[in-house]
């Protein structure tokens, strides 16, 4: 029982502190990213005896910069509420984490030991239900700001957020009617199959319009440029603008940490988990752990070094959404909100549904 | 950690350097309120999706033919408010009072 | 183990039932709505505890991010919030008795045939099995509830529309 116990502690532990460390690589790449896209040095300047580090210096001096600067509360605004809006901003981010397999189900000393802190059977619907309770950041610090920016702020950005919550929905309807389960961690199995032997079973490649409907309605829920119209950072007043110090920092964090924890949704569902092409452990091949090539070839992999290879797939995966979000977000101008409405509800939702019944057609044809 | 050192001008509500006029509690556009009511009939009907795409592959084309009419009848319901421009943002002048949300 | 089950159900029951009361007894209407979000939040922990794991997320999802939206919403429409004397005195007590009577009459006979498992429950995934039954044995009431949603959106349309031209 403590063993289970201090398993399960170990893998939030895991979890969170990938989390914190992916948000904060985020604060940095970000800015040194925009400022290479831009033609700029970008962070360069905070130094720690001299060293600078390509500018991550610059992170730390930002995060303490956040904890000792002033916090303070609008007078008339609602001292409770004001104060919880930045928790409910962050906190159903690092829990939806809990849901997603970071690693294969490996089996130490007899003991199996699945790679993810929660194996729910209805994971892809916790998932969305602790995505939608983050719209009540936005909608609270609106709300108790005592601003009439803000409030109106708050509104936009909880409108954004459900007509996009609709749009992450319907698309995941259709990688769930492609594996026949609502558990990332049975998605992440079943995409070590392939078609006709030599194509992997991907999100991406057997469901690419919901891929591509993803993308974009989880960037909008993560309000990032180009859906940025809740907070646009210079131009537009936004939720956020009576907060300051700290708790200003927790939206931002809960921010990055969303980046973070959409890409592994994203990886998850539509970039085969784990999964390393052709790469199957023992239990998959008869005690013939390693890479079994289409074309018969086989190279032998030790069982160790195989699950060492798909956590690292799975760590490469997430990185290189997170750059691809980055990359999105300084490449594409930001939507005028009656666009952004028109995209969602006329546009995707549509496709989104018709997706769902051709998907549902070929399933059917296929089963 | 953080110091408190208030002032009233710091402490004042942020309305682009005027001074805050009357409560920020307004009436806004019901609008955000349109959107708020058909979201929810529609994530009721994501919800249903879930237990039936599970399903799909086992119980075949008469689980097919229910949730298609299931979804007809609520794809009827957008039709309806995409029709009658309630999915429109941006409305013909006269009909609205302003374009700006919270008038 | 057990003990940690008790501590958290006790929790969660302390949770729906305390932000219950900050609900009904609360002066500002909008602490009210957001007492609420705790109160939906406990009962979906409750639902786990039934071994109801597709409810729980079920509850969380509509319910917190659907209905309480809502409601905000509302809240945020309602003219002259700040002002606005919200009455929590007690009016029509006697002729309030008919229905606390018939209520508690009702409750108390579904409590008293439901047969109470004091043992925790093996843990079953619910969604394949409710998605069966919805595609089968509850057909009918499955595919009425699509039409409900639709008189509830045209309706819900037309009164809003209504409202947006009389203030015109």
């Amino acid at each position: 029982m403590w063993l289970d116990l201090g398993l399960i502690v170990g893998k939030i532990a895991v979890v969170f502190i990938g989390i914190i460390a992916g948000a904060f690589v985020l604060t940095w790449a970000e800015r040194k990213q925009s400022a290479l896209m831009s033609d700029r040095i970008g962070a360069n300047r905070a130094a720690i005896l001299g060293i600078k580090l390509m500018g991550i210096v610059n992170s730390v001096a930002d995060a303490l910069k956040m904890i000792f600067k002033e916090d303070f509360l609008p007078p008339k605004g609602l001292r409770f509420l004001h104060a919880a809006a930045p928790v409910f901003a962050m906190f159903p981010v690092f829990m939806t984490f809990a849901v997603l397999p970071f690693g294969p189900t490996i089996t130490v000393g007899g003991k199996v030991i699945p790679l993810q802190i929660l194996q729910l059977d209805v994971g892809m619907l916790y998932l969305l239900a602790f995505g939608s309770i983050a719209v009540y950041g936005v909608l609270l610090a609106g709300w108790a700001s005592n601003n009439k920016y803000t409030l109106i702020g708050g509104m936009r950005a909880t409108a954004q957020m459900i007509s996009y919550e609709l749009i992450l929905g319907l698309s995941l309807i259709g990688p769930i009617l492609v594996y026949g389960s609502l558990d990332p961690g049975v998605m992440a199995t079943a995409q070590n199959g392939y078609l006709w032997g030599w194509i992997p079973k991907w999100g991406i490649i057997v469901q690419p319009i919901a891929f591509l409907l993803f993308l974009p309605a989880a960037m909008a829920e993560t309000k990032r440029c180009p859906f940025d119209l809740p907070e646009g950072e210079s131009e537009i007043i936004g939720f956020a603008t009576e907060y300051s110090g700290m708790r200003w920092g927790m939206f931002f964090l809960g921010e990055f940490a969303e980046i973070v924890v959409l890409a592994a949704v994203l990886a998850t569902v539509f970039l085969g988990s784990y999964q390393v092409p052709f790469l199957f452990d023992a239990g998959e091949k008869l005690g013939m752990a390693g890479f079994h090539f289409p074309w018969g070839a086989y190279l032998p992999i030790a069982e160790w070094a195989v699950v060492a290879l798909r956590i690292l797939s799975f760590g490469v995966k997430v990185l290189i959404l997170m750059w691809l979000q980055m990359q999105i977000r300084w490449t594409y101008p930001r939507f005028r909100y009656d666009q952004l409405m028109r995209v969602s509800w006329r546009e995707m939702m549509p496709i989104a549904l018709a997706n769902i019944a051709v998907t549902a057609l070929i399933v059917m044809l296929v089963a | 950690m953080a110091p408190n050192r208030p002032s009233a001008v710091k402490l004042s509500t942020y309305e682009c350097g005027e001074e805050p006029i009357g409560s920020p509690w307004i009436r806004f556009n019901t609008r955000f309120y349109v959107i708020a009511l058909i979201f929810l009939v529609f994530d009721v009907e994501v919800l249903f999706l879930f237990p039936w795409a599970v399903n799909l592959s086992r119980m075949g084309l008469f689980a097919w033919i229910d949730m298609a009419v299931f979804i007809t009848i609520l794809v009827v319901g957008l039709a309806y408010v995409w029709g009658r421009g309630d999915l429109d943002w941006v409305r013909p002048k006269g009909s609205e009072r302003g374009a700006a949300a919270g008038k | 183990m057990e003990l940690l089950r008790h501590i958290i159900f006790w929790l969660f029951a302390v949770l729906t039932v305390g932000s219950a009361v900050v609900v009904v007894f609360h002066p500002r209407v909008i602490y009210s709505a957001f007492a609420l979000l705790f109160t939906f939040f406990g009962v979906a922990g409750l639902y786990v505890f039934l071994s109801a794991d597709f409810l729980a997320a079920a509850q969380i999802l509509i319910y917190v991010g659907g209905i309480l939206t809502l409601i905000i919403f509302g809240v945020f429409l309602t003219a002259k919030i700040t002002t606005l004397d919200i009455p929590h005195q007690t009016h029509q007590r006697y002729v309030a008795l008919v229905p606390i009577v018939m209520i508690a009459a009702g409750l108390f006979t579904v409590v008293k045939n439901t047969v109470w498992p004091t043992a925790p429950l093996p843990h079953h995934p619910t969604t394949q099995v409710i998605g069966e039954l919805l595609l089968t044995k509850y057909l009918v009431p499955f595919e009425l509830a699509s039409i409900l949603l639709l008189a509830a959106l045209i309706g819900a349309m037309r009164l809003a529309r209504y409202y947006r031209k009389r203030e015109d």
